[in-house]
């Protein structure tokens, strides 16, 4: 429920950011969503109270996020957006599971306190990883990509035609909403009456487009079949890529690095 | 409605994403066999649609908050089941990419929510079934409704059966059905009389629209008994994978329904349910020497509290906890160091 | 090639909601002339011009086409002859970036993919847009998608260009600009437009349409001299032939 024109912002940026050079944005999509994929099932693959081990974790979006050049603050943000969500989801944790899992010194900590702190964890990763992830590729690219790793052209293509149209329709909707509104005379909302109508006049308009679209491509010598250009870019660096992270989340899925450095470091002190 | 990856366990999301996959390839070749050329660019602009429409909040009368339009059942409506459900589908990659509303890995989960059940139960066996071959202003709306609340409330009890498998989330099965369910019949109810308002606008507008989208029939001569029954073999297959993988995981299904039997709220109905899935994790008991990569520590410690024990060897449990938070304030140090690094790197170069 | 290169015999289109667009229009237009077809909101352009092509099928009448008439054989060499660019080039540029819309219409003649990369970039420096190959269609101005649109078809090396209102929607430079850039073509060129400025800078043949009839045709500034068909067509002289309103010079000695 965000406003259209802030969603159009953000989408533009986004895409922008996409069109950026850097070694990351110059890897070939599959790759970059292959690996994406892995580290979102490593990292929600621990169970309800993993926190300390997830913390390793930070290093691919960090790494990535270095190497790409994209602006910080701005994915941190994007990041922080979905953070009150993820708290949301994991409110009721501490209510129904109280049992104390954590004691540090004088305090204990419920399962349920640790298991909140765990879900905004993960929600930070992951979603920090998705939105790196389009940040750098693109969403042409990722169309492409998943064709090539076996998704059918029907879909990919209707998704191009999506992406392509939002710019479009978001527009043609922000100024009949906008209409309304100054006509609204300072009542705020949309009641029910107005909104069958408009939202219906917005379909129809569409309808329209959908077959001068069609129109165009038709005239244009279109039979039913889409000819796309095959570029095949994966090489040694993508292999290194996939390979070479997929190795570390494996390791640091399977060896505690931080209990491991932790009790290093507190040994050597004492 | 939308699923976060935080809560999913890979386990539910990987059979997810397998189920989805899977209907997306065959709904895929339906389209394609379809042969009207028209319907790709018409998918893909209504999915812009649906999303442009999405953001457009209207007020619910008497209670000043606002909603928006689902449009799961619209599209199955205007472009029949198989090409709905690819559109409902790119909608939600959208979403998921660009704005992290739901997670990559629950695309899975929330493409078959969102999608499976407006396109292929809703309106098929509800929707169509209604409207009949003389539709009138009434029917539409009263089959609008029920439909849209009919996959809705699906939608809400699948939500809550993946993330009670899933085992992230401390809520128990039954008061997670508690809060889903009536949640979503107040919502369904709401979307389904927009869906009619507009349904009801493109009727008077534009007829032709509507009477071209029915007169293809893509469902015509499919019967309701090999829907209902590729369905059953569906809830099969997923409940049978999660179903054994709650098994394998003391944090899932089991445990929380244990729990909720531990204060007696267990009604006959869902004991119905655990029996049911208990005789198909027998069955899929050959997948049981399958098990997840696990390491030592952590998750005895997981094992231990979800038994439902009291709490031991608390010394040794501080122990592991001060090095583990020891450990993460290094690597985090040490994280947030490489990248700023790597970054003076890049940027110099650049 | 014959030299009547776009010939129409009464054509007569009756939409399937029973709408008379067309009743019965008959016009020859010649190789290599410029042709303004103009007439008030509903006079039939559009559906007329949707006839070019073979988009749509004359319910009673014939188009004929370099001498060939349109026929499901003929249609894809007809639609490869006939270039058209649509009023809202959003309508138009529907793939992911201007390179792979451009190389739409190549890659579905069935071209091999050299000579595909060759005519997109020709087409696109003809247009003055190569600088844009890479972008994606929603990140152009107004112009700049207005010249890709016809790059679009460029591609496809029409022998005819058929145009619907080209210069709606431009800003005085793009449109100056886009004038310039038409008038440099060589095809036959076939515009349908309420821009009659541009009409008379373009077009030595103009063709008013009236209520899916031809109502006059012939030279364009005899048509614009006559005031009293403009006002019965629901038209008016362009204001380069009006006098002017502030400092009072004609411009009638055109």
């Amino acid at each position: 429920m965000r406003s259209i024109d802030g969603a159009v912002l953000d989408l533009k940026r986004l895409d922008l950011l996409a069109t950026g050079d850097s070694i990351i944005h110059r890897l070939d999509a599959r790759a970059k969503v292959v690996t994406t994929l892995f580290f979102i099932i490593v990292v929600v693959s621990y169970k309800r109270y993993a926190l300390a081990e997830l913390t390793p974790f930070l290093f691919f979006p960090v790494i990535t996020l270095a190497l790409s050049n994209l602006p910080i603050s701005y994915i941190l943000k994007k990041i922080a957006a979905i953070l009150p969500l993820a708290i949301f989801v994991g409110l009721f944790n501490p209510l129904f599971d109280r049992e104390t899992q954590v004691l540090l010194g004088p305090i204990s900590i419920s399962g349920g306190w640790i298991s909140l702190v765990s879900i905004m964890g993960r929600s930070a990763l992951t979603v920090g990883s998705a939105i790196i992830l389009i940040a750098t590729t693109g969403f042409i690219s990722i169309c492409h990509a998943l064709n090539r790793l076996g998704i059918p052209r029907v879909f990919t293509v209707q998704l191009l035609f999506l992406y392509r149209y939002i710019f479009v329709l978001t527009e043609e909707a922000a100024c009949t909403t906008r209409a309304r509104e100054l006509r609204s005379c300072g009542k705020k909302g949309l009641g029910f009456s107005s909104f069958g109508p408009l939202i219906g006049h917005l379909l129809i308009r569409t309808w329209a487009r959908a077959e001068r679209i069609h129109m165009a491509m038709v005239v244009r010598g279109f039979s039913g079949e889409f000819h796309s250009r095959q570029i095949n870019r994966f090489g040694g660096k993508e292999y290194l890529y996939v390979i070479g992270w997929s190795l570390v989340f494996i390791i640091l899925r399977t060896e505690d690095i931080t209990a491991i450095l932790g009790a290093a470091f507190t040994g050597f002190f004492s | 409605m939308h699923m976060a990856d935080a809560l999913l366990s890979p386990a539910v999301g990987i059979t997810m994403w397998g189920v989805t996959a899977g209907t997306i390839a065959y709904c895929s070749t339906k389209v394609k066999k379809d042969l009207d050329d028209r319907k790709i660019p018409l998918m893909g602009v209504l999915g812009a649609f649906i999303f442009t429409a999405q953001m457009i909040n209207f007020t619910i009368p008497a209670t000043g908050s606002s909603g928006h339009i689902g449009g799961g059942l619209l599209l199955a409506i205007l472009l029949g089941p198989y090409a709905a459900f690819l559109t409902i589908a790119s909608v939600l990659v959208i979403q998921a990419l660009f704005f992290a509303d739901g997670g990559i890995l629950a695309l899975g989960c929330n493409i078959f929510n969102l999608g499976i059940f407006p396109a292929f139960i809703a309106y098929p066996l509800i929707y169509k079934k209604i409207i009949g071959s003389q539709p009138s202003p009434t029917r539409l709306s009263i089959a609008s409704i029920i439909g849209v609340v009919v996959a809705l409330q699906l939608g809400a009890f699948s939500v809550v059966l993946e993330t009670v498998a899933s085992g992230i989330s401390a809520l128990p099965f039954t008061t997670f059905v508690v809060l889903m369910q009536p949640i979503h019949l107040a919502i369904g109810i709401v979307e389904g009389l927009v869906t009619t308002t507009v349904i009801s606008f493109v009727y008077t507008a534009r007829p032709e629209i509507l009477q071209s989208a029915m007169g293809a029939r893509p469902l015509g001569n499919i019967s309701v008994r090999n829907i209902v029954l590729s369905f059953l073999a569906l809830t099969f297959l997923t409940g049978g994978v999660l179903s054994w993988y709650a098994s394998k995981n003391p944090d899932g299904l089991e445990w929380s329904i244990a729990k909720v039997t531990g204060t007696g709220e267990l009604t006959g109905t869902e004991q119905s349910l655990h029996h049911v899935l208990a005789a198909i994790q027998e069955k899929t008991a050959f997948l049981a020497h399958y098990s997840f990569p696990s390491k030592q520590g952590g998750e005895a410690t997981t094992e231990v509290a979800t038994a439902g024990k009291e709490v031991q060897d608390d010394s040794g449990r501080l122990g592991t906890s001060v090095s583990g938070s020891v450990g993460s304030l290094l690597t985090l140090t040490m994280a947030i160091l490489i990248g700023f690094f790597l970054r003076r790197e890049t940027a110099g170069k650049g | 090639m014959s030299h009547h290169i776009v010939e129409v015999k009464n054509l007569k289109h009756v939409y399937a909601d029973g709408t008379i667009a067309l009743k019965d229009l008959s016009f020859t237009i010649h190789h290599g002339e410029s042709v303004a077809i103009i007439g008030a909101n509903g006079a039939g352009k559009s559906t007329l011009l949707l006839h070019l092509n073979g988009y749509l099928a004359p319910t009673v009448g014939e188009v004929r086409i370099g001498g060939f008439p349109l026929t499901p054989e003929t249609l894809p060499e007809i639609r490869r002859t006939v270039g058209m660019v649509f009023q809202d080039p959003d309508d138009q540029l529907f793939m992911p970036t201007v390179y792979e819309d451009v190389a739409f219409g190549p890659c579905n003649l069935g071209l091999p993919e050299e000579e595909v990369r060759q005519r997109v970039g020709e087409a696109l420096e003809k247009v003055g847009a190569g600088h844009l190959a890479q972008k994606p269609p929603y990140h152009l101005s107004g112009g700049e998608k207005k010249r890709v649109a016809i790059a679009t078809v460029l591609s496809m090396s029409p022998d005819i260009l058929v145009m619907d209102e080209p210069t709606n929607g431009l800003d005085p430079f793009s449109r100056r600009q886009l004038i310039g850039l038409l008038k440099d073509f060589h095809h036959t060129r076939i515009f349908t437009s309420h821009d009659l400025d541009m009409v008379i800078e373009l077009c030595e043949r103009t063709i008013v349409l009236h209520q899916g009839e031809v109502k006059a045709d012939g030279p364009t500034v005899a048509i614009f001299n006559n005031a009293q068909l403009l006002a019965e067509c629901r038209l008016e002289k362009p204001l380069s032939m009006q006098g002017c309103p502030i400092c009072g010079a004609s411009r009638n000695r055109l």
